[in-house]
């Protein structure tokens, strides 16, 4: 085990972040020690993609992956042991640097997604982009509605405790 | 973004500095209700609750939402906590996709390596 650990050394981890850029916007960056050409690779092949999609943390498992990578293609991931699928339409694919797709499982409300792949020194910069048809769309995806960025949510979290200990004082 | 903050918190301390304002969050805090509910529950006329509320809703410290003729109250940052704590587990699925990934992006670079040149499909 050591010896293989010796053998493989395994870099840092870089960080995922997440954004919500708008009402209607989600944005995931996160930077691969790797050129564009092979990370978008690993994004485009089923074989390469149904083996990270699907993290042994999501406590799922990928019965089928069928992706047709070409404008206008689709693609489908199920599920074992029901079936529940995600699938959609490729609308560009643009080697190494972007592909945008439709997410259709969920109806009229799926988001359209955009990954774009920028190489940078020899590392990709990853951004995934998710353009909601409106706020309640991203809303009902994740949670109830708010105005506030992710930013303020810090300071308004110790004005809460602030008042939940002010109102503990006053009753 | 800090002219911003202080800006919000001068609404919020402006908005607790009533002692009934600070009631009807406590209220808040333990159950959703109309103004109605609030009016009678503090022994007041419905105009004047919808002002204090007004203030609290200005503050972001309440969310109303008008269903047919009644309009429900919430505590705002219930909300917010709510759609940080969502992200933050959108954030660590896709972290988890990508600790994954960089396993396959080091196999097919070391792929590459033992080739001697790019691979091409």
């Amino acid at each position: 085990m050591d010896a293989r650990r010796e053998s493989e050394p395994t870099p840092m981890k870089n960080r995922t972040t997440v954004e919500r850029k708008s009402e209607r916007e989600l944005v995931v960056t996160r930077t691969f020690n790797g050129p564009a050409r092979i990370v978008f690779e690993a994004w485009t092949k089923p074989e390469l993609f149904r083996r990270w999609w699907v993290p042994k943390s999501m406590g799922m498992v990928l019965r089928s992956c069928e992706m047709d990578v070409r404008v206008g293609g689709t693609y489908r991931l199920a599920f074992e042991p029901d079936g529940v699928a995600f699938f959609g339409t490729y609308l560009e694919v643009t080697p190494p640097s972007r592909l945008v797709w439709t997410n259709e499982e969920s109806g009229e409300g799926g988001p359209v997604t955009t990954v774009t792949f920028e190489e940078i020194g020899g590392q990709t910069l990853l951004v995934m982009h998710e353009l909601y048809p409106s706020k309640e769309a991203l809303d009902a995806a994740g949670t109830g509605a708010a105005d506030a960025t992710v930013e303020t949510f810090a300071q308004l979290d110790e004005l809460l405790l602030a008042l939940g200990a002010n109102l503990g004082v006053l009753t | 973004m800090v002219q911003y903050t202080w800006t919000r918190f001068d609404a919020s301390f402006a908005a607790l500095s009533d002692v009934t304002r600070r009631g009807v969050l406590e209220q808040l805090a333990r159950a959703d209700a109309s103004i109605t509910d609030l009016a009678d529950r503090f022994q007041m006329t419905l105009t004047g609750m919808k002002k204090h509320v007004c203030v609290l809703e200005q503050a972001g410290l309440v969310t109303t939402e008008k269903l047919g003729r009644v309009r429900t109250c919430k505590l705002g940052l219930r909300r917010l906590d709510e759609e940080a704590a969502w992200i933050e587990k959108y954030r660590k699925l896709w972290a988890a996709r990508f600790d994954e990934l960089d396993t396959v992006v080091e196999e097919l670079k070391r792929m590459e390596k033992v080739d001697g040149r790019k691979k091409r499909e």
